[in-house]
């Protein structure tokens, strides 16, 4: 039985504490945004945020988020306009779409710590999040300009 | 008769005699047994003594030690795994039967300060009446009070496992001769409240060093070495002193934050033993005895005379984040950079607490790579998984290898592989 808050709303998981926090978002709370690529933290698809950090699900025991704040990709903005939401669809940079919750939810992630990031900055803290078709420079592209959006936010 | 039988004879009486003498001794100087008391009410200690002992209570860890896994607060049963046996912890609630609850506050005074039980037997130094006897007696009486307002737990003691003659107690009378000198704490006077304020925390109540300062072979702290590191069943236990395996020294801003139970920006948070001492002990300080033992270790840690030490090693760890793309041929770079980096990558001077820089994390800087080893088996709660389901035992070999190449200049850890194999066969215990 933990209980923490998912996308703002309390909620408490009446399984297993040893049960992948993935399979908890998407078996009992039903939000499918989150994809399984893997299942052993090396693929970036299961990327979800607690307590602001991106963290990969499939390897991340639902009782070790007891008391956090876990966020999906479905919570990152009530209206789908996170800076880096925004900046995905005007460059259009999915393509089959599997691995982009993942991506999206690194990014943002990224631009908390890294607000002008280098290209040796994306490269390093994007590393883990892989893309079977290829949509690498779409996302760093989307990244960049979602930092410059973010800006535009703070200053405007 | 022949000289042999007379010279074992004579051997045989000198030896009896030796022993009768000790036993006569002893016998002699017995501890007097204080009269058993009825339970004191819980109401009729002041409220603030109580809140003054529950404080006291939280630096010393009470629970820590005298509570067993799953047991209820304060009622023993805890094994503690001593070089000599295991000594399992007593029952200091108040029941009047298999508690403290007839003990008097003499007698409870008598017990933390000498290590001498209510009817006169001797305890074992394994609880540290080395560091309680410098506790005044104020506190003494504040804690007392603390205890005696506890909820009283009927449980029995469990039966120590030492072996003849370890487990005769009225030999710990010679252990004291030889190493237990008592005596309140003494302030000094070249230095200031704070400090001493933490002295009296970390080595009185606190008993600090009954952990992190090395002991001698009949298990006495080896007092000119203080804080210079120890073994606790089975675990290294890092110095406190320069020392210490982390490349930054442990500033008081950092010593302060880490005992705060709080991220710091270069030690990481509590974990390992570490971690329960400050969530349910030392959470019951206030900010100012936090702050107070923060400056007493930052001075034993020699920390203010070596801020360049820190900033040389901060240089350091920001370039090693840098090169490992130029590295990434090298056994283990491309392994480290899709598993770990994504999260531990800190790139600029500004360090994520949240994301311990690798270069500057203790763990990857110690002789003993069990540290490391263990937290990419098992993880560290919600702030890192653990892989030992996704990566096997080589893997992890070769990113603990590629940490320490690429990380620091010392030895590469040898047998890293067998040693990750033994640590997942002992399975996470904690």
């Amino acid at each position: 039985m933990t209980s923490f808050t998912l996308n703002g709303r309390n909620v408490t998981a009446e399984v297993e504490e040893d049960t992948p926090l993935l399979w908890v978002i998407r078996d009992v709370f039903g939000l499918t945004g989150t994809k399984f690529g893997c299942g052993v933290g090396m693929c970036g698809a299961c990327t979800v945020h607690i307590d602001n950090r991106a963290t990969r699900a499939c390897v991340t025991r639902v009782g070790v988020v007891a008391g956090a704040a876990v966020t999906t990709i479905e919570g990152l903005d009530p209206l789908g306009a996170h800076p880096v939401q925004k900046a995905w669809t005007s460059l259009q940079v999915p393509q089959c779409g599997y691995c982009q919750s993942g991506q999206i939810m690194q990014a943002a992630a990224l631009l908390k710590d890294f607000p002008t990031p280098t290209d040796r900055d994306i490269d390093a803290v994007m590393a883990g999040n892989l893309c079977r078709c290829m949509t690498y420079a779409r996302i760093r592209t989307a990244i960049k300009r979602a930092a410059e959006l973010g800006k535009e936010t703070k200053n405007g | 008769m022949q000289s042999s039988t007379m010279i074992r004879r004579l051997f045989a009486i000198t030896i009896i005699t030796f022993i009768a003498g000790i036993v006569g001794f002893a016998a002699l100087t017995r501890p007097a047994v204080i009269a058993s008391t009825a339970v004191p009410l819980a109401s009729s200690f002041a409220p603030d003594l109580i809140a003054r002992g529950e404080i006291l209570a939280g630096a010393g860890s009470c629970v820590g030690c005298h509570t067993s896994k799953g047991g209820k607060p304060l009622a023993g049963g805890y094994a503690i795994n001593s070089e000599f046996g295991v000594i399992y912890s007593t029952n200091i609630t108040p029941d009047a039967k298999t508690g403290i609850g007839a003990w008097s506050e003499e007698a409870f005074r008598r017990a933390i300060r000498e290590g001498i039980a209510r009817d006169g037997t001797q305890l074992f130094p394994a609880l540290p009446y080395d560091h309680f006897t410098k506790v005044t007696d104020d506190d003494v009486s504040a804690l007392y009070a603390y205890l005696m307002s506890r909820e009283p737990v009927h449980a029995q003691a469990i039966e120590n496992t030492l072996p003849f003659p370890l487990n005769i107690r009225a030999l710990q009378a010679g252990w004291k001769l030889l190493s237990f000198r008592s005596g309140r704490f003494e302030p000094r006077q070249d230095r200031q409240l704070e400090w001493n304020r933490g002295a009296y925390l970390a080595e009185g109540v606190g008993h600090c060093g009954a952990c992190h300062t090395p002991r001698n072979k009949i298990g006495a702290e080896v007092r000119e070495r203080s804080y210079a590191g120890g073994i606790v069943d089975g675990h290294d236990v890092p110095p406190l002193t320069k020392a210490n395996f982390s490349p930054v020294p442990w500033s008081e801003e950092e010593l302060f934050n880490y005992l705060r139970g709080r991220g710091t920006r270069f030690h990481g948070r509590p974990g390992g033993s570490m971690r329960a001492i400050v969530r349910d002990g030392l959470i019951k300080l206030p900010d100012a005895d936090i702050r107070s033992l923060a400056v007493y270790f930052a001075d034993v840690g020699d920390a203010t005379s070596r801020t360049k030490v820190a900033e040389v090693a901060i240089e350091r760890a920001r370039a090693a984040d840098d090169l490992d793309f130029a590295r990434r041929d090298e056994k283990g770079a491309a392994l480290y950079m899709s598993a770990c980096a994504s999260c531990h990558y800190s790139g600029g001077a500004t360090t994520n607490t949240d994301r311990p820089n690798l270069a500057l994390v203790s763990s990857v800087n110690e002789p003993d790579p069990s540290k490391l080893a263990r937290v990419i088996l098992y993880g560290h709660k919600a702030e890192m998984p653990g892989f030992g389901q996704a990566l096997q035992d080589s893997d992890i070999a070769r990113i603990a290898a590629y940490l320490r190449s690429s990380r620091t200049a010392a030895a590469p850890w040898p047998d890293l592989e067998k040693k990750v194999a033994a640590l997942r066969q002992l399975g996470s215990s904690r």
